[in-house]
C-alpha cells in the first residue's frame, strides 16, 4: 500500500487529513485575526493593510486558491468520515440521559459546528470580500472607496465600521465565532492526538495550550464586532461616510437594500 | 429489592427486535448483574418463555465474555468495571433498567443480548501476533526491556477484547481496541520485527469490518472495564504513519545471499 492510498483510504489516514489541513486553516485564522484587529488603530492602518494585498494579486490569489484547496479537502473527507461513523452503527441506542458518558459535548457535535462556521464563510466572503449587495443590511460596499498611494482602493476600514454597526450582522458573526471557538476546542487538540502526539505527560499540556489558543481567538474576533457595535470604535468615521454618501446622491442607507435587491 | 427490565429481544440476526418489559422476582442487592439476569431467566423458563440470551463465562471480570449496555452504558455504571463485576446494589429498589446488546454493523446480533465480536478476532489475525522460536522457553529477563516499557505494554495487554470500546463510541470505532493490541507488541522488543507490518494490517483489517474513525469523543476510554487510555491511539496513529512513510520494504537486489 502506498503512502498515498494509506492517506486517501484509511480511517487513519483521513484523520490526518483532517488533522493536517485543520492546523493549516488554524494558522490561516490566526493571520487574518491578526490583520483584522488593526481595525483598532486609525482607518489608514487597515486600509494600507488593503492595499498592500491589493497591490501583490499572485501572492493574494495563490494564497485563496491554497486556502480552498485546503478547506475542500477538510469539508469532504468530514463529510466522508461522517458517513463512514454513521454507517457503523445502523441501529441505535434507545435514548437514555446516559449517551454521552465521558464525551465532551464539543466532541460529539464537531460536523455540526463546522457546517455552521461553513456557512459563516460562505457568507463572510460575500460580505466583505465579493462585496455582494443587499446582504449587509447597510450602504452598498462597493461605493465606499478611499485613497491610498494616490490610488483608489477599497475603504476597508468603512465597510467594517458600516457592517458591524448593524445588530444582525454583528450577532450572527458573534454565534459563528462561538461555534468556530467550540470547533476548535475539539479540534485544536485532537489533532496532535491523530499524529500520534500524546502521552500522559504531553496531553494536560496540550489541552492547555488549546484553551490559550481558543480564548484568545475567540476574544479577538468577539472584540471586532463588539467594539464597532457599541460605538466604541469608529463611530464618527461611520457618521461622516454616510454623510458623505447622501451629498453625493449616489446612494442613500434607505435605497441601498432596495437597489441590492434587483441585482439578485 | 424489585427492578424492572427493560430487554432487547431479538431472535436471530435476521429478524427485528424489539425491547420487552419483565418484572424481577425479589432479588438479593449482592447478587451480580448476570445472576440477576438468571434468577429472571429462571422464571421465564418456568413460564415457559424464552429466556434471555446473554454472553457470560469467567464472571469475574477477565475474560471479555460479558457485554451488554445497561441504561446506555456498556458495562453499566461504574467505571473499570465489567458488566459480570456489578452488582444489583448499584441500583435501586423498583429501578427500570434498559438492557441493550452491543450496538455496531460489525457486531452482528445473534440472539437478544449476544452479538458475534469475531470482527475483534479477524483483525488479531491479521496482525496481532509476534514470531518467535519454539523449543524450551528463553532464560527469564534474557531481553533488557525498560521499566516505563514494560508497564506500558502491561497497561495495553489489559485489553480483554470484550467490545465496550465499539459499542460506547458514537462511531462504532475499534480504536481502543486495535489501538491497545499494535501497542502491548508494539512496545516490547519481542514485537519490533513486525512492529510496522502489524500496525498497517491490524488497520487495515479495522476498515474492511466496518468499525468508525476516532473522534477522539474519550467515551471509549471512559467505558473499558480495564481503563485503557487514549494514549494508545496516539500511539497507533503515530506508528501507522511511520509505516506508511516507510512503504513496503523491496529487496533492492535480485536476492539470494551472494
Ligand atoms: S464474564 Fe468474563 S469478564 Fe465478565
Amino acid at each position: 500500500m502506498s503512502i498515498v492510498t494509506g492517506i486517501l483510504k484509511s480511517s487513519l489516514g483521513k484523520k490526518y487529513i483532517m488533522a493536517g489541513t485543520g492546523a493549516l486553516l488554524l494558522l490561516f485564522v490566526i493571520g487574518h485575526l491578526i490583520g483584522n484587529l488593526q481595525v483598532f488603530g486609525p482607518p489608514e492602518l487597515i486600509n494600507n493593510y488593503a492595499h498592500f494585498l491589493q497591490s501583490k494579486p499572485v501572492l493574494v490569489w495563490s494564497a485563496r486558491l491554497g486556502l480552498l484547496v485546503i478547506l475542500v479537502a477538510h469539508v469532504t473527507t468530514a463529510v466522508q468520515l461522517a458517513a463512514m461513523n454513521r454507517a457503523a452503527r445502523p441501529v441505535t441506542y434507545a435514548p437514555t440521559e446516559n449517551v454521552s458518558y465521558g464525551a465532551k459535548w464539543a466532541s460529539r457535535y464537531m460536523l455540526l459546528s463546522g457546517l455552521v462556521v461553513l456557512a459563516f464563510i460562505i457568507y463572510h466572503l460575500a460580505h466583505f470580500t465579493a462585496l455582494v449587495p443587499g446582504i449587509n443590511g447597510a450602504e452598498d460596499f462597493r461605493k465606499l472607496r478611499t485613497v491610498m498611494h494616490g490610488q483608489s482602493v477599497p475603504d476597508v476600514y468603512g465597510m467594517m465600521i458600516i457592517g458591524f454597526q448593524v445588530w444582525w450582522v454583528s450577532l450572527f458573526y458573534l454565534i459563528a465565532q462561538g461555534l468556530l471557538f467550540m470547533h476548535l476546542q475539539h479540534g485544536v487538540s485532537s489533532a496532535f492526538q491523530s499524529f500520534g502526539f500524546r502521552n500522559h505527560v504531553w496531553w494536560p499540556r496540550i489541552e492547555t495550550l488549546t484553551k490559550i489558543v481558543t480564548i484568545a481567538i475567540f476574544i479577538g474576533y468577539a472584540l471586532i464586532p463588539t467594539a464597532i457595535y457599541m460605538r466604541v470604535v469608529g463611530a464618527d468615521y461611520a457618521d461622516k461616510v454616510r454623510a458623505e454618501l447622501k451629498q453625493d446622491g449616489t446612494v442613500s442607507p434607505a435605497e441601498s437594500p432596495a437597489a441590492g435587491k434587483e441585482t439578485h | 429489592m424489585k427492578v424492572k427490565l427493560k430487554v432487547w429481544r431479538q431472535k436471530d440476526r435476521n429478524s427485528p427486535g424489539e425491547f420487552k418489559t419483565y418484572e424481577s422476582p425479589a432479588l438479593n442487592e449482592n447478587m451480580s448483574f448476570l445472576e440477576m439476569l438468571d434468577v429472571v431467566n429462571e422464571e421465564l423458563a418456568n413460564k415457559g418463555e424464552e429466556p434471555i440470551a446473554f454472553d457470560h463465562d469467567c464472571r469475574e471480570g477477565i475474560c471479555g465474555t460479558c457485554s451488554c449496555v445497561i441504561n446506555g452504558k456498556p458495562h453499566g455504571p461504574h467505571r473499570g468495571v465489567a458488566t459480570c463485576q456489578t452488582y444489583m446494589r448499584s441500583f435501586k429498589d423498583g429501578d427500570t433498567i434498559v438492557v441493550e446488546p452491543f450496538r455496531a454493523k460489525a457486531f452482528p446480533i445473534i440472539k437478544d443480548l449476544v452479538v458475534d465480536r469475531k470482527a475483534l478476532d479477524r483483525i488479531q489475525f491479521a496482525g496481532g501476533f509476534i514470531s518467535v522460536r519454539t523449543g524450551s522457553a528463553p532464560d527469564a529477563n534474557s531481553i533488557p526491556v525498560p521499566k516505563e516499557n514494560a508497564d506500558l505494554a502491561m497497561d495495553a495487554a489489559q485489553c480483554i477484547q470484550c467490545g465496550a470500546c465499539v459499542a460506547a463510541c458514537k462511531n462504532a470505532s475499534a480504536m481502543l481496541f486495535v489501538a491497545a493490541k499494535v501497542s502491548h507488541l508494539g512496545l516490547l522488543p519481542q514485537g519490533q520485527p513486525e512492529r510496522y507490518k502489524r500496525v498497517k494490517a491490524m488497520v487495515a483489517q479495522m476498515d474492511a469490518e466496518g468499525f468508525g474513525a476516532c473522534t477522539v469523543t474519550g467515551s471509549c476510554e471512559a467505558v473499558c472495564p480495564k481503563e485503557i487510555s487514549l494514549d494508545f491511539i496516539a500511539r497507533m496513529n503515530r506508528d501507522y504513519a511511520v509505516a506508511l512513510l516507510k512503504g513496503d520494504p523491496k529487496p533492492i537486489s535480485g536476492g539470494g545471499a551472494g
